[in-house]
């Protein structure tokens, strides 16, 4: 039998088309018009042609940026992930602790990112804060104004303590969907703690995992809010990443057609890495 | 009603490159009409794509090789455009 090709229900697609169109096409084609051309305001522009482009592609501003949000995502995801699989083994699975650890857990993802970054900017202090003042008190010389290293150890810890709690749900939420069968087969063979974790709940995590893992390198390698409240950016420029430095020339400085062109090598570079995201999953769920 | 569009900013080269990408968009829907189904296959990569797989992959590709080319060699874009379609039709052929 033929089968009948009818691709009118496509109509009911048009008012998201409307709305894609009114917050990001539009939007997005200004910002390749500005790119191209610079301007002093009042909706007056000049053609700049390439300019842009090729000033930021040889800044070492920009790549230093770069660089610095490539190692925070590296960073981040080196700590949070161990760390995630870690808690979420060690949750109780049944019993009344299961929705106290549950809401602990939820707590920090609740909490906005500018409050975040404003508890972590107090905390720190060494004059007022409790973390600085007894981390000086201690005998280490820590300021996250003026050292560059401990600006990195307080966005990180922060981060941690803000975001690690995701993986812990999405690990938990792996865990909890393995049948028993899977643990009394283990205890029948006599496996180890270990041969448990490797040959159990590691790949039964898989798909959580990669979710977690994707989400939040994205998601660092998009930070903005957190790190601007507590560092500004600085000491100098060592807590700069691509989303304050670009905020810094568009709106600080107003240089929009540079901060257009950076936008759109920032906007490529996470279209691709989504692109991967969303191959990588598509085609682990084929597999399956 | 007078439409004032002036904050958009727009020249002649971005309306052009914009133009192009719709007409893109637009032979690719008449494509489907005639051609239903997206002809997925499984290519040099390995995994199915479809025709909008494959002209994403190009568009994708192509900016990449352009911002590249700027950096690289020099703001004659003209020869990264070139390499720009040879990788599109790579793309459509192996893909």
């Amino acid at each position: 039998m033929e089968k009948t090709w009818n691709n009118r229900a496509w109509f009911l697609v048009l008012p998201v088309l409307v709305l894609v169109a009114f917050s990001a096409v539009i939007p997005l084609m200004t910002v390749v018009n500005y790119s191209v051309q610079d301007t002093f305001g009042n909706n007056v522009f000049f053609w700049a042609g390439t300019e842009w482009f090729e000033e930021l592609l040889a800044s070492d501003r920009f790549w230093e940026a770069m660089v610095r949000n490539l190692i925070f995502s590296f960073i981040i995801l080196a700590i949070e992930v161990p760390l995630g699989i870690f808690i979420a083994l060690n949750m109780p699975k049944k019993g009344w602790g299961v929705p106290v650890c549950l809401v602990l857990m939820a707590l920090p993802l609740l909490i906005p990112w500018n409050v975040v970054g404003t508890i972590w900017q107090v905390f720190g202090r060494n004059d007022i804060g409790l973390l600085g003042y007894y981390v000086n008190k201690l005998g280490i010389n820590y300021n996250y104004v003026q050292n560059p290293i401990d600006a990195w150890v307080t966005v990180i810890i922060m981060d941690v303590w803000h975001w690690t709690s995701l993986v812990v749900l999405l690990c938990y939420a792996g865990l909890v969907s393995i049948p028993d069968a899977f643990y009394q087969a283990a205890k029948i063979d006599g496996a180890s703690r270990w041969a448990v974790f490797r040959f159990i709940q590691l790949p039964k995590m898989q798909r959580v995992l990669l979710i977690a893992v994707l989400l939040r390198f994205m998601d660092s390698f998009m930070i903005y809010t957190e790190p601007f409240v507590v560092t500004g950016g600085g000491p100098g420029n060592s807590t700069t990443f691509l989303s304050i430095d670009l905020v810094k020339t568009a709106l600080g400085q107003f240089d929009l057609g540079p901060a257009a062109a950076m936008s759109l090598v920032y906007f490529l570079i996470i279209l691709l890495l989504s692109w991967v995201f969303y191959t990588v999953m598509t085609n682990y769920d084929a597999e399956r | 009603m007078n439409l004032d569009l002036s904050w958009m900013a727009w020249t002649w080269p971005t309306a052009a490159f914009f133009g192009t990408i719709f007409l893109l968009l637009f032979g690719m829907a008449a494509w489907e009409y005639v051609s239903p189904g997206g002809n997925p296959r499984v290519g040099v990569l390995r995994f199915e794509t479809t025709r909008g797989d494959r002209l994403f992959l190009s568009l994708l590709g192509s900016a990449f090789i352009h911002l590249a080319w700027l950096g690289l060699v020099g703001p004659n874009l003209w020869w990264a455009l070139a390499l720009s379609v040879v990788y599109a039709i790579g793309v459509f052929r192996y893909v």
